[in-house]
This record gives structure tokens, C-alpha cells and sequence, in this order.
């Protein structure tokens, strides 16, 4: 694998309402790099700006200060290369459009024919396992497989990087799990750098070769946790290393709640801005 | 949906029907009711046998009326709506006022526009129906062009979708549910407004028209048998419109069936 990073994000701050009294420091200071073929958790409290982050890199928002590159471009450009796949925690299917034409319209956008289209898009149904519900509409399809729909169609175009925003949150505890495996069996499958944010740490720590755990108020990165458990199966989640892991994780994250007492937000973002 | 359980969902309103007339028919015979206070169905339904050619063409006249001011109205809502999608100040500039202009009774303009045009035009009860129809098309359509759901908008965006990507392909299909709240709406309001525009003079050639004429003559069961006319021309419209949203949306049957 080359030296170069899937994602360097580098002293990036992103403030909200800059100027007005309800000015809000989202993220201050984050450096993170992601290598290829890299599967990095963001966890932390809500406010922390993991999802902040993970839409800095995909180009939805801009930084207010520093810098964001993908595939060694500026987040823009690979915006508009389609560098990148997206799944959100609302599946976002199209409900006028079948399974199969959801998962084309990244390749309509693109310009591909008809045929080629329809081909691609059977073969990213094959991968998520569901190539008998192309001619489905959205709403016959359970919350699980919709989102299965909905990484098949990040996946259509074959972008090197997926970016997913708590993707399983919505999700029960049974389907998650196995949505969790259904991804690591994909990535394997695909080889993608993934980025993942969650607020779940077993689903972290999972997942994941690092973790990143983040503070709220103002937003960065607290720890960086390396996750070592060789290849994850359903015999992982009952292993000790895994335990001793979501201990760590969740160590990181109380570690933030010492740090930032509740009642001082204003007091917080004055500090910040002392600075 | 099998043959009992269509059988079980038409059954029970069928019945009411049919019991609520019977009563009806009951009622006037045993307290002998005269007809100009209300008549009989049986008799509304001899009426209705004997001037079926006159009910009829009153009928296509009335009916060409709706369906002419009825599709003007679709087209210029749906255009107008389409520029106040695209353009903000123009939508928050018409906005409020359509909705000002909606909850007006536009039906009292009827005699102002017969005096605008001659009293042989159908001009004037065309104009009356497209602008009756307009407003709730034009609402519903901009309000679907509009509110689209967030999630669908980011990722058309994170595929650097341009604008005219995102109307194809994601505005316009999420209108199309709320063209045809719209469309049901206005499939009502356009025979209404059809009918009672007739009421003000002009052409006397509608359903309208023969109502009020049939009524000064004091021949109420004629009267009541171009009622029944112009309420079956009313459901006739309601059903296309059910009808044609069904063809239109596929995806949409589960919510009708279901």
C-alpha cells in the first residue's frame, strides 16, 4: 500500500454562527489521518462533532479553519470526482424508485447506460445478499435490509471510501449485530477505507482497527485507541480481548465526562475563544 | 384483495345506502310530505327516466366545464408552483397570498365575470373552476417541490448532483404524492364550482342552470333528478382523479390496499 492517506484532516476548527450570540465551536483543532483500507470508529458523547467531522470530509460542510484532503485532493474536488460513498442512519431510499433503480442513480448521475447500470446494480445487491428484491419497492423492505440497499448503492460506483454516520442507530439490537457483521464481511469483500460514526462502543470497538474518541465542547479528539483483534467474527464478541478493548474505549469516554463538567457551555466556547 | 373481502369493504357503506333511502321513501309516504318540501326517491328516480336525454347533455355540458377549468388550473398551479420552487422571493412573495386567496369564497365571483363576458360564454364558469382549482394545486405541488427529506438532499449532494439533477430527479417525484392530494381536492371542488357558477345566469345549458329553472317551475323532482345528476358527476370525478394517482404512483397501491 502506498504512503499516502484515504483521509489526512489536518488542525481543522469548525465553528457554527460565527459572530452571533449563539456561536458554536463544533470542532477545534483536529488532526486525524486514515490509512487505505482503514476501518476508524469516531465515538463521543452527542455535541463532540463526530458527525461534524465525518461531513468535513465529505465535503457537506467546510471547515472554518485548517484543511481536509481525500485520496490526496481537496475535499471538494474529491466530492466531485465521487470519491466517496455515503450511508446515513436514515436509509434515504428513494421511495419512488425500486431497490434496484435506488441503487443506479449514483450511476445515472455519472452517465452510464442503461444496461451497464442494471448489471452493476444486481451485482451490489449480490454483495449485500438481497438479489431478489431489485424489482421491490422501498417501503416492502425491512429497516435492516434498507440500509443494506442504501450501502449497496454507496458502494455502486466503487468509490475507494465510505463514509457512514451512525448508519445501524436506528436499527434493533439483533439486526445491528448482524449488520455489523454483514460490513466487515463487505469490507473484506471490497478492500474499502471506511470511516464510522457511532455512539455505540461494542459496535466501535467491533468494527474497527482504531477508535477514535472525541470530547464535546469544544469538539476533539481525546484518544486514539488501536484496536488489535485479528479477523471479527460472531465468536469475537464473547472473546476477552474484545471486553478488555470496550473497557478501554469506555475508560477514554469517562476520562471526557471528568474533563468537561456540565453546566459551563457558555463559559466553555469564552474560554476558546480566549485562546 | 379477494372477492369477500372487496365484498366486505363495499358491503356496509352499500347497505347504509340503500336503508338511508328506504327510510327516506318511508318517511314522505307516511307523513305525506309534499315534494316542493321533499320528494320522494321514487319519485327523484322517475324524473330521472323521464329526462335522461336533458339530464345527460346538461350533464357533458356541466361536465366539459369542470374538466376544461380543471386541467387549466393543473397546468398553471403546477407551473406556478415549479418558478416559486426555484425562486424564493417569488415563493415567499405568492405564498401567502394563495393561501389569503384560497380561504376567499372565489365562487361569488361568478356573476362579475358573466358581466365581464357574453351571456352565451362558457368562458366565464371555465375561469371560475381554473381559479378554484389553481390554489390547492399550486399549494401542494410547491409544498412537495419543497419539502424534501433532508437525508436525500445530502446525498445528492455528496454525489455533486447539480440543481437540475436534483429537481429531475429528486424534487419532482417527491411533488407527485402532493399533486395528487391536490388533484383529489380539486377533482371535488371543480364539479362544485361547475354547478353552483351556473346558478348566477349566463348559458343555460348545465346541470346548474337546469336546477335553478326546473326549481322556479316548481317541478321538484325534476330538480332534485339534475341533483343527482350533478352529485354523480362529482363522484365520477373524485374516482378518475383515485383512479389516475393509482396508475401515476405504483409504489403508492400499498396505502390504498393496505
Amino acid at each position: 500500500m502506498s504512503g499516502a492517506s484515504a483521509v489526512e484532516v489536518v488542525g481543522v476548527t469548525k465553528t457554527f454562527n460565527v459572530g452571533k450570540p449563539n456561536q458554536v465551536m463544533a470542532l477545534q483543532d483536529v488532526s486525524l489521518s486514515i490509512r487505505p483500507g482503514e476501518l476508524v470508529s469516531l465515538i463521543g458523547p452527542s455535541g463532540c462533532g463526530k458527525s461534524t467531522l465525518l461531513r468535513l470530509i465529505a465535503d457537506l460542510t467546510t471547515p472554518t479553519a485548517g484543511e481536509v484532503t481525500v485520496n490526496g485532493k481537496p475535499a471538494h474536488q474529491a466530492r466531485v470526482d465521487h470519491d466517496y460513498g455515503m450511508a446515513f442512519q436514515q436509509a434515504g431510499l428513494f421511495e419512488w424508485r425500486t431497490v434496484a433503480r435506488n441503487v443506479e442513480l449514483p450511476l445515472e448521475l455519472r452517465g452510464w447506460d442503461k444496461k451497464r447500470r442494471r448489471q452493476q446494480a444486481l451485482d451490489m445487491l449480490r454483495l449485500v445478499k438481497l438479489p431478489d428484491f431489485a424489482d421491490h419497492y422501498p417501503w416492502e423492505l425491512s429497516g435492516g435490509m434498507q440500509q443494506r440497499v442504501a450501502i449497496a448503492r454507496a458502494l455502486s460506483f466503487d468509490p475507494p471510501l465510505l463514509l457512514m454516520d451512525e448508519p445501524f442507530g436506528a436499527l434493533d439490537e439483533m439486526t445491528r449485530e448482524h449488520m455489523q457483521a454483514e460490513l466487515v464481511r463487505i469490507r473484506a469483500a471490497t478492500g474499502k477505507t471506511v470511516v464510522f460514526v457511532t455512539h455505540s462502543i461494542p459496535e466501535a470497538v467491533y468494527l474497527s482497527e482504531r477508535v477514535v474518541v472525541m470530547s464535546p465542547r469544544p469538539g476533539r479528539i481525546t484518544a486514539v485507541i488501536d484496536v488489535d483483534l485479528g479477523g471479527r467474527d460472531e465468536d469475537t464478541r464473547e472473546d476477552a480481548a474484545f471486553f478488555s478493548k470496550i473497557t478501554e474505549v469506555r475508560e477514554a469516554l469517562r476520562a471526557v465526562e471528568a474533563t468537561s463538567p456540565e453546566p459551563l457551555e457558555i463559559g466553555a466556547v469564552r474560554g476558546v475563544d480566549d485562546r | 384483495m379477494t372477492l369477500s373481502a372487496r365484498a366486505r369493504h363495499w358491503l356496509p357503506p352499500l347497505a347504509v345506502g340503500v336503508g338511508f333511502l328506504a327510510l327516506w321513501e318511508l318517511f314522505v309516504q307516511v307523513r305525506d310530505i309534499k315534494p316542493y318540501l321533499l320528494p320522494a326517491p321514487s319519485l327523484v328516480w322517475e324524473q330521472l327516466r323521464a329526462n335522461l336525454e336533458q339530464i345527460w347533455s346538461a350533464t357533458l355540458a356541466t361536465g366539459a366545464n369542470a374538466v376544461v377549468g380543471l386541467v387549466c388550473g393543473i397546468v398553471l398551479g403546477t407551473a406556478m408552483a415549479l418558478v416559486a420552487s426555484r425562486f424564493r422571493f417569488f415563493r415567499e412573495m405568492t405564498l401567502p397570498l394563495a393561501a389569503a386567496i384560497n380561504a376567499m369564497p372565489i365562487i361569488a365571483m361568478a356573476p362579475l365575470l358573466n358581466n365581464i363576458f357574453s351571456s352565451t360564454s362558457a368562458i366565464p364558469r371555465r375561469l371560475v373552476v381554473t381559479i378554484v382549482v389553481f390554489f390547492p394545486i399550486f399549494v401542494n405541488v410547491l409544498k412537495g417541490l419543497t419539502q424534501v427529506h433532508a437525508t436525500q438532499l445530502e446525498l445528492m449532494r455528496s454525489y455533486a448532483a447539480s440543481d437540475n439533477d436534483v429537481s429531475r430527479k429528486v424534487r419532482l417525484p417527491n411533488a407527485l404524492p402532493f399533486l395528487f392530494t391536490g388533484f383529489k381536492l380539486a377533482a371535488s371542488l371543480c364539479v362544485i364550482a361547475a354547478v353552483v357558477a351556473e346558478y348566477f345566469g349566463g348559458l343555460q345549458n348545465g346541470l346548474g342552470s337546469r336546477i335553478t329553472s326546473a326549481a322556479a317551475n316548481s317541478a321538484y323532482g325534476r330538480a332534485w333528478a339534475y341533483v343527482v345528476a350533478a352529485c354523480a358527476l362529482g363522484l365520477t370525478f373524485y374516482a378518475t382523479s383515485v383512479l389516475l394517482e393509482r396508475l401515476a404512483m405504483p409504489w403508492h397501491r400499498h396505502r390504498s390496499a393496505g
